[in-house]
């Protein structure tokens, strides 16, 4: 079989901790990074004797997550146990969904090389975290010891399962950043995979290509970032479809990411001996929906990122690619949006914030509500270089100081004396001065040289430190010159 | 009678009137366990000074002129599977030896409020698993009616405790029988109440579909005054339900004229020893002197209930035992590496039962087996389930034995499961069903052992079990009889 | 259904519990006894009856998302057979 005759074939099992302040079956805390062991109880630790009860919001949660992605919710759903032994998992048993999950049957759009790819949901359910192993060694293995730490213990997960519908690494990729932008659009998660809030486990085979059965598959793990999901997943299908290219037999297993050698790792042997012995958890009782309550959830979901970018070419007359970045994220659509109500020029508030705006916060790495600047800032900004007050170089200028202080821009402009010159007579003066100045240059424009022109207009820029009306002074020089 | 022979409404008679008070109540009580302790070995743990300062608490409560329930300053003891915050709880198990929780089980807070006094932790099967309190890793109890037989179990040391006047009242556990079967041996009144009317939170869970707290006490009203204090919804147990709860002692005194009830056949068959099922008759002759209708009925699943218990039953402990891992509490044998310190903390921290039905459970819930053998259970449990909802659409009461036989020997059924598992067959089938039983004195054998009778009712009907039973125990003056102890055990025999 | 030694071998193993050669044995033939007599269940008719997980009617029991502090670092280690920087400490681990 020749590698170019090889079909990948990918589907994710996606971890997602939900917002929640409190955890899934106790009133802990969820707040991440607090010392060790003091977002904990006697449930979380699963002392003997302690019962779980269900945290309503986290339910909220995972209906909403379930209904943004087009599930269905089930009529009937219950709680089972997951029984293996760990020392992150307290009680011995994990509390997850097995045969009747929360929700099934949904999908998620992606678009690939400009195509629209349906990429389906075959469940989503709610479980507990676990806690978390530290290791002192670089690895389990090499550790003496291992201490664990049980705040994230019992922190409510969704776990979104697809079907095997994805056909790429970079497919993957991008189903799972739409994942995300889903989920932080309803504002069920911060999905921040470094602080594994967002967790994403692969399983991936490879077939010929038109082929109906899917061949043997192997389980990629520890693939903590959009970057290592990707190059995971192409690292395991170029090994696939070199050991079937070379006559070599897929062995079913599950494999680890190496992040540092960049290659997945068999992990043979350990996944055989598990046999979770599911069932029902007597110590929870089943969920029976209220369907009025799945609608009023569902009347209260936000618009999600796919109708927004529809609106936002539509309403607003953007092109593709900006209306795409524009609803990357749920912050910055809703910015733009604001700035657009206080300044309706879609055009010129989405060049401002393409290229200011996201300058400046990726350089910084920031979230727009991490930072000082509000719409009202911009749209007055926007209002100033309208009006003619400042030009738009100068607005760049006062833009970076708002960024960083969240002052008022008019006020900046005033204090710092950038108002703009717009009054003809002065202008005139300037310009004359800078044309007797430079008697070559004039000479070489009215000999043809258009460059010419752009330098007398510098120059009277600079006359002016940047403060003329860069209108003006091209009607003024035109005049002088003809 | 001495002071701790009587029951709690009559202490609390006496307490009211101050007559006597707590603290001096509690010591009485305590003088009793140091006198005949060491005979019966009811208590893993007794918490004398905690007693104490608790009593003094009372007496000065009392003193402010507070407003006092009926049971407070009465002294009890709590079965030693239920979580009590500073106080040791060790299900009497290795693994849990010196294990100190950090909080009260609902009940032991809600008795706490009361103003009841905490005498110690009572002695029980390991985990609660087992029918004669033999499976404790420390001791076995012994029965107080005959120091050579057993208590029952597994709540063998709150029955014995109560019985001996080492305690008013007690908590039990009840599983598959084990407040009934050792309230039987010991001729105490023990009420299994429906599932979901106490709260189990902080109970040590052996199986959690099954188990449910009740009181051992030494009447019927004493076991109305306790229901009052531990019954009713918690928002720690999603199970418990929000159901309202009457006050039971409303029941006592109610005429049973006219009450239809049922006699399982299934319970009187083979198995069910000639004796005990002659004194059950006479009883229940007693109840139609009354005024009750009596006929026979029939329960045709009955006969699974053992076998669906066996599977269900362990299926749930395998999992609910598997947190004692060493890791985060209770017994750790130090291993060089993780897996061996499993094995060997769990393979010394767990007796030979407890392993047993480990090791079932965990073969009836692997894969493969899932459907022939726990989810098949579970389908029968639903059988068996709607023969009492049958039954209980004609009668308002079933009665049967407690216990097919009186007290056997210590050290009889000891290594034959089997055997020790049918000491549970009236008794089962209640847990699988989710309804009350309740287990009162009846008489004795010829021996002089107790037999206990079950009354079983609807869902939530605890209410007409204390009436019947009341009614009865009016007639009758079992429940008056005190095991002959302070002889037996050598001790002196007071006045 | 009989259970052969090496299935209770194999179940130890997944409950973790270490047994030795005589209880092998011993628990072998015990648990083919309560298996032979759970094989009884076998002969009932179940086709279509619901199988019990709860014998009461609730569903939907859930709380508040509301946060309250219980245990402090100090009280959670408490009973810790060992632990070290405010963590339970277990011996290396050594997958299977």
């Amino acid at each position: 079989m020749r590698k170019e005759d090889l079909e990948t074939v990918i589907g994710l099992e996606v971890h997602v901790e939900l917002a929640t302040k409190s955890k899934i079956f106790c009133s802990c805390s969820t707040e991440f990074g607090a010392p060790p062991n003091t977002h904990v109880c006697p449930i979380c630790l699963g002392l003997p004797g302690v019962l779980p009860v269900l945290n309503k919001k986290a339910l909220e949660y995972a209906v909403r997550a379930a209904l943004a992605l087009n599930c269905e919710i089930a009529p009937f759903s219950k709680f089972d146990r997951k029984n293996y032994f760990y020392p992150d998992l307290p009680k011995a048993y994990q509390i997850s969904q097995y045969d009747q999950p929360l929700a099934y049957g949904g999908y998620v759009d992606i678009e690939v090389n400009g195509e629209k790819r349906r990429i389906r949901i075959k469940r989503v359910h709610l479980e507990e975290d676990a806690g978390k192993l530290l290791h002192a060694g670089d690895d389990i293995a090499g550790a003496a010891t291992s201490l664990v730490d049980f705040n994230r213990s019992g922190v409510p997960l969704i776990e979104i399962v697809s079907e095997p519908d994805i056909r790429s690494p970079e497919e993957a990729r991008l189903y799972l950043m739409k994942l995300k932008t889903i989920l932080e659009y309803l504002g069920v998660s911060d999905c921040k995979m470094e602080e594994g809030s967002l967790r994403c486990d692969a399983n991936l085979s490879v077939r010929p290509r038109g082929a109906k059965e899917l061949g043997t598959k192997t389980e990629i793990k520890n693939m903590n970032s959009f970057r290592a999901v990707f190059k995971g997943l192409e690292y395991e299908e170029r090994r696939q479809k070199e050991a079937l290219a070379a006559g070599e037999e897929i062995v079913q297993e599950t494999r680890h990411w190496d992040e540092n050698r960049s290659v997945t790792v068999s992990m043979r042997g350990k996944e055989e001996a598990h046999d979770y012995r599911y069932f029902p958890d007597p110590d929870l009782v089943p969920l029976i929906i209220d369907r009025a309550w799945v609608e009023e959830i569902r009347r209260s979901l936000p618009e999600l990122p796919d109708a927004r970018r529809e609106r936002f070419q539509r309403e607003y007359g953007l092109p593709a690619y900006d209306a795409e970045v524009l609803t990357a994220s749920r912050t910055l659509a809703d910015f733009y949006d604001e700035c657009v109500r206080l300044f309706p020029d879609p055009k010129a508030v989405s060049n401002f914030v393409m290229s200011e705006v996201l300058r400046l916060l990726n350089a910084e790495g920031k979230d727009i509500v991490d930072t000082p600047l509000t719409p009202q800032h911009l749209a007055k900004l926007l209002g100033l270089v309208k009006e003619g007050t400042i030009s738009g170089k100068i607005a760049k200028d006062v833009f970076e100081e708002v960024f960083k202080t969240g002052r008022d821009p008019a006020e900046i402009v005033k204090e710092r004396g950038l108002v703009q010159i717009s009054d003809e007579g002065e202008l005139a003066r300037i310009v004359d001065e800078v044309l007797a100045a430079n008697p070559a240059v004039v000479a070489d424009y009215r000999g043809g040289k258009e460059k010419a022109f752009t330098f007398l207009v510098g120059q009277v820029m600079k006359a002016t430190r940047g403060k003329a009306n860069p209108a003006l002074v091209n009607k003024l020089l035109k005049e002088k010159l003809s | 009678m001495e002071i701790y022979d009587l029951t709690a409404h009559e202490l609390s008679r006496l307490l009211k009137a101050r007559e006597i008070s707590a603290a001096e109540l509690t010591e009485a009580v305590l003088e009793r366990v140091d006198e005949v302790e060491p005979a019966v070995r009811a208590y893993v743990t007794v918490t004398r000074e905690e007693a104490l300062a608790a009593a003094r608490r009372v007496d000065e409560a009392r003193a402010r002129g507070e407003d006092l329930g009926p049971l407070a300053g009465i002294p009890m003891a709590v079965k030693d599977n239920m979580c009590t915050r500073t106080v040791r709880t060790t299900c009497s198990s290795r693994i849990l030896e010196n294990f100190i929780p950090p909080y009260d089980a609902t009940v032991v807070e809600r008795l706490a409020a009361a103003g009841t006094v905490m005498i110690g932790k009572t002695n029980l099967d390991e985990f609660a698993m087992g029918s004669s309190t033999e499976n404790s890793a420390f001791f076995t109890t012994r029965n107080p009616w005959d120091l050579e037989r057993v208590p029952g179990g597994s709540s063998g040391g709150s029955a014995a405790a109560v019985a001996a006047g080492e305690a008013v009242f007690s908590l039990g556990s009840d599983t598959g029988g084990s407040i009934r079967q050792p309230a039987s041996l010991c001729s105490v009144v023990g009420l299994k109440p429906t599932y979901g009317r106490v709260s189990r939170f902080g109970l040590v869970a052996f199986a959690s579909s099954l188990d449910q707290i009740g009181p051992l006490t030494k009447d019927v009203t004493d076991c109305a005054l306790v229901m009052n204090v531990i019954s009713g919804w918690d928002k720690m147990d999603s199970t418990s339900a929000p159901v309202e709860v009457p006050d039971f002692t409303q029941f006592l005194g109610r005429e049973v004229r006219g009450l239809k009830i049922g006699l399982p056949r299934e319970f009187f068959a083979e198995g069910i020893d000639r004796e005990v099922k002659e004194i059950i008759l006479t009883a229940v002759r007693v109840l139609e002197g009354l005024g009750a209708v009596v006929e026979e009925t029939s329960l045709p699943h009955s006969d699974y209930s053992l076998p669906v218990y066996y599977i269900l039953a362990p299926a749930e402990a395998s999992s609910n035992l598997a947190r004692f891992d060493g890791v985060r509490y209770g017994l750790r044998v130090d291993a060089p590496d993780l897996i061996s310190m499993y094995g060997q903390t769990r393979s010394r921290g767990f007796g030979a039962e407890v392993r047993r039905r480990i090791i079932i459970g965990t073969y009836a819930l692997s894969s493969g087996y899932y459907d022939a053998y726990y989810k098949k259970a579970q389908q029968v449990r639903t059988l068996i389930k709607q023969d009492f909802d049958r039954a209980f659409e004609k009668y308002d009461v079933l009665i049967t034995p407690t216990s097919p036989t009186p007290a056997f020997k210590i050290g009889e059924k000891a290594d034959n499961p089997i055997q020790m598992y049918l000491s549970d067959i009236c008794t089962i089938p209640v847990n699988l069903a989710g309804i009350p039983g309740l287990s009162i004195p009846c008489g004795f054998t010829a021996e002089g052992l107790p037999v206990g009778m079950q009354l079983l009712g609807k869902p939530f009907a605890e209410g007409t079990l204390l009436q019947v039973a009341y009614a009865y125990e009016q007639s009758t003056d079992h429940h008056k009889k005190r095991p002959p102890l302070a002889g037996a055990a050598g001790g002196e025999r007071h006045a | 259904m009989k259970i052969s030694m090496a299935e209770v071998e194999h179940v130890a193993r997944l409950a973790r519990l270490e047994l030795t050669p005589e209880e092998k044995e011993k628990f072998t033939h015990q648990l083919n006894d309560i298996l032979e007599f759970a094989a009884k269940l076998q002969a009932i008719d179940t086709e279509g009856v619901p199988p019990t997980s709860h014998v009461l009617n609730l569903k939907n029991v859930w709380r508040e998302d509301e946060v309250h502090d219980w245990l402090t670092q100090e009280e959670a280690l408490a009973n810790a057979p060992a632990a070290a920087d405010g963590c339970f400490q277990v011996p290396r681990i050594i997958e299977e």
